[in-house]
């Protein structure tokens, strides 16, 4: 009853308002309060373990660092960039109505349904220089020793893009595929009217449609990418001396593996400048996108 | 049927063949690895020649010193997860509640807050996050695990949901006022079985989310009882003569699980996270 007096006053009834303020903050408790805990108090405990001076010297001076820098620029340049490339590609391939392309795009989102901690185990026996069924293979075909995968720099880094862009080609693949569909059909038809080739179709018609979408995914793969973990840690975990490190894992080597915390948490405050930018942007896009 | 409809359905098929290899290959390995005898382990055979699952028997029998905890280890996984999962429905539905149906001052304040969150790789978020979790004191509980997956996950979600929400007519919200529901009401009685669909895309998100994740479980948890599977798998790293054999035969343990339930909800995921993730 009081509600529908309440409303009957009108919208600034102060009951109401008041009432339904205070349930909304209510509401809103539980989240403020994991996020003062929870990411506040870690982010501000960061930045000030990452004021050091002596930090930055050691970063600066400790080759394992500015190797770890070209690793990771190189793994995003390549990996982020292969993966949405195909990702743009396979999502044309996926957009045919055909029946078992839609079975096999069911096997296909396995990866990234599946744990990658199996996986990228797997990767890493398969990949075994001496015993791994890759090298098995390429002796029995070729009787010669197939080389050593993991245990190079620049080949490990390569079999590190190599499963990452496994793990998560069939997502983003998925993202591009929405998009790909969101098209309207009838510039399809009027680019078949006016007898367009399929070429054509790609570069006027696909391409102009998705760019948005595209390079929005390009931000967020990178920002992802550059918190991948596992793909490192599992391959070859920053080996063979060090030389396959990312900054995702450089942080939890000097911490953990070293027992200099405040080395490890420079290690990330030392890619700000390069991130906050990113996620600027980023932040921007998605909020643009959200209110149509 | 003409001969080009010919050759671009050969066209077609090829790939689909090179997408089929390309993403079976890890997957088949693990599997013809796990019903590999441990004789056979370095023969690096496509087949083996005489499968066997003594394998998996020693995992579910727990005969062997990397598995002495495999059940509880398995137990563990699946407690983190399921909380992991309940918490962050609770908090991601009420957040988006308060912010998208009774618009609380301050709620674009907190879904900008959520999505910035979104954005941080959680692996730069490690180290202060053991620090913070030792000061609470909750280091080496299956607690500090939970939070920290409810932590990342809810973000997301909170993305997510405020985007359906967003949706809803607000005309319903209304006319249950007229009938004198409290806003409790209407979250009870018209949010929630509204938002049904979404919250289960959220919810199995994140129940895989805290299921999949390895290094904050390695990072917060030590005692051989209290880890999750995932982190007795990346054990098996620790040395050079590791069984390789069963190391698989319990990821592909492991992994059924998660992928089951993908594949149950995936009519939900779809839909409801590929709308999420990336608006163009």
């Amino acid at each position: 009853m009081v509600a529908v007096i309440d409303v009957q006053a009108g919208e600034k009834a102060p009951g109401r308002l008041s009432q339904e303020a205070i349930w909304g903050l209510i509401f809103l408790v539980p989240y403020i309060v994991l996020f003062l805990t929870l990411v506040i108090y870690p982010v501000g405990y960061g930045l000030i373990l990452g004021t050091n001076p002596k930090s930055y010297v050691r970063l600066w001076t400790d080759p394992v660092f500015t190797r770890t820098i070209v690793n990771t620029v190189v793994f995003l340049g390549v990996a982020v960039n292969i993966k949405l490339f195909l990702a743009l590609l396979l999502s044309g391939f996926f957009a045919h109505e055909k029946r078992w392309i839609r079975w096999l795009s069911v096997i296909f989102i396995l990866p990234w349904a599946i744990p990658s901690i199996p996986t990228i185990l797997s990767f890493r026996w398969m990949l075994n220089a001496e015993w791994g069924m890759l090298n098995s293979l390429i002796f029995r075909l070729t009787l010669e020793d197939g080389p050593n995968w993991l245990l190079d720099r620049w080949s490990g880094l390569g079999m590190i893009s190599l499963v990452h862009i496994w793990k998560y080609l069939p997502f983003w693949t998925l993202i591009m595929l929405a998009g790909r569909l969101a098209i309207p059909k009838d510039l399809y038809e009027s680019a078949d009217v006016d007898g367009a080739s399929p070429l054509q179709k790609f570069f006027y018609v696909t391409f102009p449609s998705m760019r948005n979408l595209y390079i929005t995914c390009t931000l967020l793969s990178t920002i992802m990418s550059l918190g991948d973990f596992n793909s490192i840690y599992l391959l070859t975990g920053g080996g063979p001396a060090d030389s396959t490190q990312t900054l995702a894992t450089l942080g939890i080597r000097y911490a953990f593996g070293m027992s200099e915390v405040e080395v490890g948490v420079t290690t990330v405050v030392v890619a700000l400048p390069v991130m906050l930018p990113l996620l600027v942007l980023m932040l921007r896009r998605m909020r643009k996108g959200e209110q149509p | 049927m003409s001969l080009r409809k010919i050759l671009i359905e050969a066209r077609l098929m090829l790939l689909g063949v090179v997408i089929f290899i390309w993403t079976l290959i890890p997957i088949y390995h693990l599997f013809v690895m796990s019903i590999t005898p441990r004789v056979e382990t370095f023969a690096g055979a496509l087949w083996p020649s005489r499968p066997t699952l003594e394998n998996y028997e020693t995992v579910v029998k727990q005969g062997h010193y990397y598995l002495e905890h495999f059940w509880q280890q398995l137990w563990n996984s699946a407690f983190v997860a399921v909380m992991v999962c309940v918490i962050t429905l609770v908090i991601a539905s009420t957040a988006t509640f308060a912010i998208s149906r009774l618009r609380v001052r301050g709620g674009r304040l907190v879904s900008n807050m959520a999505l910035a969150t979104y954005l941080i790789p959680p692996a730069f978020l490690a180290i202060p996050m053991y620090k913070v979790m030792g000061v609470y004191g909750l280091l080496n509980t299956q607690w500090s695990l939970i939070l920290t997956m409810v932590t990342f996950a809810s973000p997301y979600a909170i993305w997510v949901l405020k985007q359906y929400a967003d949706k809803l007519p607000y005309e319903l919200d209304e006319a249950a006022r007229i009938d004198g529901a409290s806003p409790l009401q209407i979250f009870r009685l018209i949010y929630l079985p509204l938002m049904a669909p979404s919250l289960v895309a959220i919810g199995t998100y994140a129940l895989l989310l805290a299921w999949n994740e390895y290094l904050y479980a390695f990072l917060l948890l030590s005692a051989d009882k209290d880890i999750t599977l995932a982190v007795a798998l990346g054990h098996f790293l620790t040395t050079d003569d590791a069984p390789f054999n069963v190391l698989m035969a319990t990821g592909a343990v492991y992994a059924l699980p998660p992928a089951a339930i993908y594949y149950v909800f995936r009519r939900y995921m779809v839909s409801g996270l590929t709308a999420g993730a990336v608006k163009s």
